[in-house]
């Protein structure tokens, strides 16, 4: 039974590899600027893991094969170098290993993070609330109308809460169900939550950050290639959470012109 | 160590059958007791596991029979989103509290760790009784959301404010039943509080002559640290837990921040944080991982000992890395929090420890694993738990170097990556962990053999179970399939819908075979072989004296330890071991270098 063991656990080892050296289950394309860095540090993780995985999962196997069901009275065999040689294996192995992780790993979350975002960034808005995200561009004059939570109206559409009437910042301010970027320029987006906890996820562009009820957030990033992408809520919202998504289309400045010029006439 | 019987509890037999069996202030029943629930509870949050799962492969599909659990959570047997969300946070705060830290923690732990350090009982027994009864009452309360209000919380096992702390308007089961889901981890935390005490003044004052720290086995030592760690963590859980009621019922506002619109309606509340709640819950929450698996450490260490023939490579760094695991997993909570809006520095910063974690885990797999080198591996269902734990905790733990570094984190946050990595490492590991310690521990406890054959299928069925079921979770994530949602109603994770019904008809399959070990536990309490003393050839004080212990654990008298815990393969000696408390005179047997 133990050598039936020994080779379940490595089949297993085994079989559980093959989706990832075969890209079965692949992440989507990258279409971020920063993207790449993320790319490169999760495919050095898989490749650290994995063999750690492999290792670890195919030498326990082995000794279960080797010194199961051995004659009552055989010798007990010691491991040359003793616990010590495995502890310092650990720290040199584990602990270089972690400090690489640790140290380039910081490079792709200090380009999402900390770098401020450039001084020609398209600002965008988005509002997060049970179960939609709305986008807000500043129309002509740059500047965004004043939120007032109390006079949020759904059912007048008016999803912001702006006041048009008495704050002329409000008056040219574009709000959209869908998000719209041009392509390779950079877009710094407001994040705020209007009610509970939500996120803000697209997959290809390598960007999630949770929307945080009192707290405005911030995230800028550039995008690379002209397409749809979802956006999709991954903080549980309530019962309409897995439904709560809304679309970027990323385009061309051209596109992007007359696609805001659309969204501005149908205010 | 000081002499037992000027601390030890005092108490006589009782003769009744509630003081007997109920109210009951031995701590080997009490021990019962939390295993007993911990399996009721085990099996409904499978139960639940198998709806929620059932539910997402088949989403449109009727289970018959479901309406009579709720008519209004799934009319007809359709469930609705919420009904799936609702179920989903009772089966997370089912398995994690009253399961995974109840059974390995609480359970073997009330009944062993007296007996391992040769005491004849806890020192304070009324608080030890108080801790289970205590804990019952949190199951029942937690229970009692299926029943009453509109149901239980959906807000997860995390229960993120604000989404928990505003009431009925943000959704069904967020008023009453959320509540009623505070009120009972709160009650859990108090009962666990009491249980950490005896736990801690057990291990510290009631040794037997002899039995120095470093003699006491691997268990003594996991279940004393998990108690510390208890201590702490549920004394930071309890008061969140009061102030979450405190937004419910006191119209407070500690994790509801102003000016909030729910329903184009503003909230009265002002000047709470969001993320106050956060910090608090896994200042908790991670320690409480460790909690889960730090028992199953030690039960597997003790297991895998006494089936190699030998000690381990160190029994000195063993217990050290469980304390640095203890320590350590105080400082990397923040790395659940990477991108919750949390400052972007504090994400690096606990990113760090959360990476060196990996090198005590590493350390204790490296110990089990080449402490196999040269043994006489004796397979039963014991030790084939024992060594699946091992590779489970591998396969889990390997995921979490992913999880650690926050630039990788904001891909796989709230995918099915986490799902698979925490399920893999904490709960299928503990479990297993529970498993070892059923097989390895029932003769003594209930003084019948378990049915082997049954035990072995139970292991087969189950160990390649659990990987076709939670390996295909990291493939989900890495493709970027995102947790917690009823239905893949998008367009991108429609297409990952085969993976989901492979997993699910895995979980329906994996979830059968544990009626298996139902029965065999059953079977096996009325009908099996009666059990020797020492049925496995051990050496710790549990295998000294009768299967199971009388009342008062060493028939009155007060053992001596005159050995190291693991004193196996010893040559030249009838036996291939030596029983703690033989005053035989042997060299010691150590493999510290």
């Amino acid at each position: 039974m133990a050598k039936l063991f020994a080779v379940t656990i490595f089949v297993i080892a085994i079989a559980s590899a093959v989706p990832i050296l075969m890209h079965t289950w692949p992440m989507p394309v990258d279409i971020s600027t920063h993207g790449p860095l993320i790319d490169e540090q999760m495919a050095d993780t898989m490749a650290e893991a994995g063999i750690a995985f492999l290792a670890a999962q195919i030498i326990l196997a082995f000794f279960i094969w080797k010194f199961s069901g051995r004659p009552k009275d055989a010798k007990i065999g010691h491991f040359p170098g003793g616990a010590m040689a495995l502890v310092i294996a650990a720290f040199l192995l584990v602990g270089t290993e972690v400090l690489a992780l640790g140290v380039f790993g910081t490079k792709a979350w200090a380009a999402v993070y900390f770098t401020p975002p450039a001084a020609d960034s398209m600002p965008i808005q988005v509002q997060a609330g049970q179960f939609a995200f709305y986008f807000r561009y500043p129309g002509p004059d740059g500047k965004f109308g004043t939120i007032h939570p109390d006079k949020i109206d759904e059912g007048n559409q008016n999803f912001f809460g702006l006041d048009p009437a008495n704050d002329p910042a409000a008056k040219d301010d574009i709000v959209t169900a869908e998000m719209a970027m041009p392509v390779n320029k950079e877009v710094h987006l407001l994040m705020h939550s209007k009610d509970l906890g939500h996120s803000f996820y697209v997959r290809e562009l390598r960007v999630q950050q949770d929307f945080v009820p009192g707290l405005d957030l911030s995230l800028h990033f550039t995008a690379n290639k002209i397409g749809k992408y979802e956006i999709v809520c991954t903080q549980l919202c309530g019962l309409g959470h897995y439904n709560m998504k809304a679309y970027l289309e990323v385009m061309s400045q051209t596109d992007f012109d007359s696609w805001l010029k659309q969204q501005a006439a149908n205010q | 160590m000081h002499d037992m019987s000027a601390h030890a509890a005092q108490h006589h037999a009782p003769t009744s059958f509630i003081r007997k069996y109920i109210f009951s202030l031995d701590h080997k029943v009490i021990g019962k007791q939390y295993y007993g629930l911990a399996l009721i509870a085990v099996y409904i949050g499978m139960a639940i596991s198998w709806l929620m799962r059932f539910h997402l492969a088949w989403t449109n599909a009727r289970i018959p029979g479901l309406q009579w659990l709720s008519s209004v959570g799934a009319p007809g047997g359709l469930m609705t989103p919420e009904y799936y969300l609702e179920l989903m946070t009772m089966h997370g705060t089912i398995m994690v509290f009253f399961v995974l830290t109840t059974a390995p923690f609480a359970g073997f732990g009330n009944f062993f760790l007296p007996i391992q350090v040769g005491a004849e009982d806890m020192p304070f027994p009324r608080f030890n009784m108080m801790s289970f009864w205590i804990t019952f009452v949190a199951f029942c309360v937690l229970m009692s959301a299926f029943f009453v209000g509109d149901g239980p919380p959906l807000s997860g096992w995390t229960a993120y404010a604000p989404l928990s702390a505003v009431g009925a308007i943000a959704g069904p089961g967020q008023g009453t039943g959320q509540v009623l889901w505070a009120i009972s981890i709160a009650l859990f935390c108090v009962g666990q509080l009491l249980g950490s005490l005896n736990f801690i003044t057990t291990t510290l004052d009631l040794r037997t002559k002899g039995m120095t720290l470093m003699r006491m086995p691997l268990t003594v030592w996991a279940w004393f640290i998990t108690s510390c760690m208890g201590l702490t963590a549920f004394a930071v859980l309890l008061p969140a837990c009061i102030l979450l009621i405190l937004d419910h019922v006191a119209g407070t506002s500690f994790f509801i921040a102003s000016g909030l619109v729910i329903n184009d309606k503003m909230l009265p509340h002002s000047g709470g944080s969001t993320l106050l709640w956060q910090h608090l819950f896994w200042f908790f929450g991670h320690p409480e991982v460790y909690i889960a698996i730090v028992p199953g450490v030690g039960i597997v260490s003790h297991v895998l000992i006494t089936n190699m023939r030998r000690p381990l490579l160190s029994h000195k760094v063993m217990i050290g890395c469980m304390g640095a695991l203890a320590f350590l997993s105080y400082m990397v909570y923040g790395h659940h929090m990477f991108v919750s809006g949390m400052n972007p520095f504090s994400g690096l910063v606990f990113s760090f420890p959360t990476l060196v974690i990996t090198i005590p885990a590493t350390i204790i797999v490296l110990i089990w694993i080449f402490s196999l080198y040269g043994s006489k591996l004796r397979i039963n269902s014991a030790s084939l738990f024992a060594l699946g734990f091992i590779s489970m905790f591998v396969s889990g733990g390997v995921s979490g170097f992913f999880l650690a570094q926050p630039s990788l984190d904001i891909y796989l946050h709230a995918t099915y990556f986490v799902v698979g990595h925490f399920h893999m490492v904490m709960a299928v590991a503990a479990l297993f962990g529970i498993f070892t310690g059923t097989y390895f521990w029932f003769p003594k406890m209930t003084g019948h053999m378990m049915n082997e054959s049954l035990g072995k299928l139970h292991f087969w069925l189950t160990f390649v179970g659990t990987y076709a079921i939670f390996m295909p979770f990291h493939y989900l994530g890495m493709a970027g399939n995102v947790r917690r949602y009823q239905a893949f109603v998008d367009d991108y994770m429609q297409p990952l819908l085969g993976v989901h019904k492979f997993i699910t008809i895995a979980a329906l399959l994996t979830g059968a075979a544990q009626l298996i070990f139902l029965y065999n536990l059953i079977h096996s309490r009325f009908r099996g072989a009666p059990a020797p003393p020492n049925p496995w050839e051990a050496t710790s004080l549990e295998w000294t004296m009768p299967s199971p212990p009388p009342f008062d654990n060493f028939g009155g008298k007060h053992p001596v330890v005159y050995h190291d815990p693991y004193q196996y393969g010893i040559e030249g000696s009838s036996n291939d071991y030596v029983m703690q408390d033989s005053p035989e005179q042997i060299h010691t047997v150590r493999d510290e270098k």
